[in-house]
């Protein structure tokens, strides 16, 4: 199997360092507008759990039968690190070894924990936006309040945001380092192709 | 005088007072010029730019009104009682309002002084005087309550005070009713002159917390104190205090006290004084006090009777007291922002005297003395005086400043603002105020730095300024434009209660630093809850204490059953809130007291005599979410003597 050159494999190292920053920085984060909160109320993601204007979210969500987000709401909580500590430790294993098989395997981690968390946070946010006490104060029949994904949404008063924040980002970048190793790797076969001698050019 | 003469002058008087009406006094109308509105106009969702501490006066209270529109943002109860939110009647904040002489509910509350620091505003606190039992409070800025209350003993009308030194390293208290002090007290009114005091405390205040103490008192002759004000800058370390009935009366004063061509002003020298306690040169004298203070932690107060005075007696130690000759029964007296000039306002003179304070130095250097009080100097008027402003008007009283070198000063009598410049004693402008002005106020006045753009005039006299209101009339402040050469008003505003004195400064100074709750974490009251889990209600003998939380929108418990008339019950409410602006109300029907209004994260306790049988329904008052009206429980109250069993629920 072919092996990367230096300056590819210095670019996973640093995709993979990056990624501890994970457990310093808010991962995701959700906001909400409304006319009594021009401020806005936010929540932010972490590895391990959440912070922000959880309880003012919880206590303005009751009325419509929500459940109470809390950190045991989500089991993630539990063993995301451990999976961010496996993935890191296979990105720097992938640079020392500096086979193109292990960066294959290393980006294709980062994109399945991306795809994982996208994955996960649709269903966390179907549930808490669709199973609703039916002893709610305010039911809005046909109504339900799935926040977005990604981007922005208007429900009843609010306005809600959802996106990446700072780990978020730094992990989106490390598999962005990913895709360039790949992409020179790429551009390198065609470079040593041309001038392999066995191989007739087209 | 011919017939015909007669007819013409006849005609000529119905010209005359056809045309009259054309000499009345101007209208406010005519005073205002250009565009007014737009300079006191504060936008929808912006804010004012200074914050306006006014004394309530005869309410008790301290205003907080937004500068230059003129809204009052709030009522701080400090003196008084407050069922609004339950100030002096829950059983945490009953102890505030504790004296020598028991529970006193109200008092008069005239000035405000607002903390600094080097002779400028760091509005960390705002002192009020109690004047009806000498008191004086202090308000923290960060979340505009009432948090310390110290009596003053051996005082009487605290009206000489709470004015500050510039570092705020004490706050005064000058008496303005001489009484006799010591053990001796019941004598008769007639040996005045032997056996009353005019006492002057100093009290302390600790730099970082702001607690204060009684340091030491000065036993001054009987006169009457009525104002002070701390030197500044180069006169930093000495106080002014303006006096009258200096003829010692103690009858009829109105003729009696106002008999001399000249009172003083008494200048402190409290570095002197300091020095001398430091000496251990102060009296141990006895006097009970109370000191009440508030704790953000456990959200209750205590108050503690003291007892112990370090007093001074001026008449043997030297140097601490020298008298300044001010004519006519002084009120106001004001030490300009530089603290070189000081000003006594002579209600009843005709000239405003400014006297310098290198000259005081020089004439105390030379002993240039007119004669002694009890051995205490009295300075020649001449060899202190720097000046004086001729015609200024009539019935001076308080002088402010703009930070320029001019002084405003309010004329009561001739019901108008009178600005002249310190240096040279002229007039420069005058405006009519709406009517009889009483104290005036610029942000920063009385500091080293005034922020000389508004000045606002606390009028005596409303009269047709407003919409009348039956025989009381809201009191009425104007607001002035004072950055140009004349003196432009811009605004009627009325007040709260009856204002005296009031300070502003910057809402930069405050307006980031404001307490938006309290962390429920923090809070260590003894009965209070920090979760809805413990919410239970418990009997001891006779008491019956109901651990109470409010969430939106809920008590918990909400259906109590198990208490008898005649039982003490005490609501014990924790908000649980932990959100900016969702306080919660709780009232029971019957109650003799008032509500209890219960800031986020905070433990509050109402007590409850129940005196017939029934059930007895209890509510949210502050509405708090679209389910407010549903935030109710119910109590049931069995007969004395009977046996019911403590039951309580929620959701059941």
């Amino acid at each position: 199997m072919k092996k990367i050159g230096s300056s590819n494999r210095a670019m996973v190292l640093i995709a993979a360092l990056l990624m501890i920053t994970a457990y310093f920085t808010p991962l995701w984060q959700i906001s909400l507008w409304a006319p009594q909160y021009p401020e806005g109320l936010n929540m932010k993601i972490w590895i391990d759990r959440l912070s922000g204007d959880v309880d003012i979210i919880n206590g303005v969500n009751h009325y419509i039968g929500m459940k109470h987000i809390g950190v045991e709401m989500f089991p993630e909580f539990t063993y995301l690190i451990y999976v961010f500590a496996f993935i890191i430790g296979f990105g720097v294993l992938a640079a020392l070894i500096a086979r193109r098989w292990a960066v294959y395997t290393f980006f294709s981690m980062i994109s399945l924990l991306g795809i994982g968390v996208l994955v996960d946070m649709y269903l966390w946010g179907y549930d808490y936006g669709h199973n609703l006490d039916p002893t709610a104060a305010i039911k809005v029949p046909g109504m339900a309040y799935q926040p977005p994904l990604l981007g922005y949404k208007e429900l009843l008063n609010f306005l809600a945001y959802s996106g990446p924040d700072t780990g978020g980002w730094i992990i989106a970048f490390s598999g962005m380092l990913m895709v360039i190793v790949i992409i020179r790797g790429y551009i390198e076969d065609r470079k040593s192709k041309l001038q392999n001698p066995f191989i007739k050019a087209q | 005088m011919k017939m015909k003469t007669r007819i013409w002058l006849l005609a000529g008087a119905m010209v005359t007072m056809a045309f009259a009406p054309g000499c009345k006094p101007k209208g406010a109308q005519s005073a205002l010029s250009g565009d007014a509105a737009s300079k006191v106009y504060v936008a929808p969702g912006e804010h004012d730019e200074f914050y306006n501490i006014v004394s309530g006066g005869f309410n008790g209270q301290m205003s907080v009104v937004g500068l230059p529109s003129g809204r009052v943002l709030k009522i701080v109860p400090v003196f008084s009682v407050h069922p609004e939110n339950g100030w002096g009647f829950s059983e945490e904040s009953k102890p505030m309002l504790n004296t020598a002489h028991g529970f006193v509910p109200w008092d008069d509350l005239h000035h405000i002084a607002i903390s600094t620091t080097n002779a400028e505003h760091d509005a960390r606190w705002a002192f009020g005087n109690g004047n009806n039992t000498p008191r004086i409070a202090r308000v923290d800025l960060t979340t505009f309550k009432t948090v310390e209350i110290l009596e003053i003993p051996n005082s009487a009308g605290n009206h000489s005070s709470p004015f500050i030194t510039e570092n705020t390293e004490y706050v005064v208290a000058g008496t303005r009713f001489s009484v006799p002090t010591g053990d001796n007290r019941d004598v008769p009114i007639e040996t005045y002159k032997e056996n009353f005091k005019g006492t002057i405390s100093f009290i302390s205040v600790d730099k970082d917390h702001g607690t204060m103490d009684l340091a030491f008192q000065i036993e001054a002759p009987p006169f009457n104190f009525d104002l002070a004000r701390a030197g500044k800058k180069k006169s930093h370390g000495w106080f002014f205090f303006s006096t009258y009935n200096t003829e010692m009366a103690h009858t009829l004063l109105e003729v009696n006290a106002s008999q001399k061509d000249k009172d003083f002003i008494m200048a402190v020298n409290w570095k002197k004084a300091e020095q001398y306690i430091k000496e251990g040169k102060g009296k141990k004298t006895k006097a009970k006090y109370a000191h009440n203070v508030w704790d953000e932690n456990t959200h209750m107060a205590t108050s503690t009777i003291k007892e112990d005075i370090l007093t001074l007696d001026p008449k043997e130690l030297k140097d601490i007291i020298y008298f300044i000759p001010c004519p006519k029964s002084p009120h106001g007296t004001d030490t300009d922002p530089s603290g070189e000039y000081i000003i006594g306002s002579g209600k009843l003179a005709a000239i405003i005297p400014v006297f310098s304070f290198t000259k005081m130095l020089k004439a105390i250097e030379n002993q240039d003395f007119e004669g002694t009080i009890d051995g205490m100097p009295v300075l020649k008027y001449e060899s202190v005086l720097h000046g004086e402003v001729e015609k200024p008007g009539l019935g001076p009283l308080h002088t402010e400043f703009d930070g320029r070198g001019n002084a405003y000063t309010s004329m009561f009598v001739s019901s108008e603002v009178v600005k002249w410049n310190i240096e040279t004693l002229q007039v420069l402008d005058r405006v009519p105020t709406y009517y009889s002005v009483g104290h005036l106020m610029i942000p920063g006045g009385p500091t080293g730095k005034p922020h000389g753009k508004y000045m606002v005039a606390y009028n005596k006299i409303t009269k047709d300024r407003y919409l009348p209101t039956g025989p009381e009339l809201a009191h009425s402040a104007q607001l002035y434009d004072i950055s140009g050469d004349k003196m432009q008003l811009l605004l009627d505003f009325p007040t709260i209660g009856e204002p005296h004195y009031a300070e502003a400064f910057p809402a930069s100074l405050i307006k980031d630093k404001q307490v938006k709750f309290y962390p429920l974490e923090k809070n260590n009251h003894p009965r209070a809850l920090k979760g809805i889990n413990n919410a239970r209600v418990e009997r001891e003998g006779n008491k019956v204490h109901i651990y109470m939380t409010t969430i939106r929108s809920n008590f918990r418990p909400d259906n109590i059953e198990g208490v008898r008339v005649g039982d003490e019950v005490y609501f014990h409410v924790t908000n649980l809130e932990q959100d900016w602006d969702v306080p919660h109300g709780f009232a029971i029907k019957g109650a003799n007291t008032a509500e209890l209004l219960v800031m986020p994260g905070e433990t509050a306790t109402l007590k409850w005599v129940p005196d017939r049988v029934g059930i007895f329904p209890f509510y949210c008052t502050d509405f708090c979410s679209a389910l407010h009206q549903e935030m109710q429980g119910y109590l049931r109250v069995s007969p004395a003597g009977s046996n019911p069993v403590i039951k309580y629920s929620t959701g059941e």
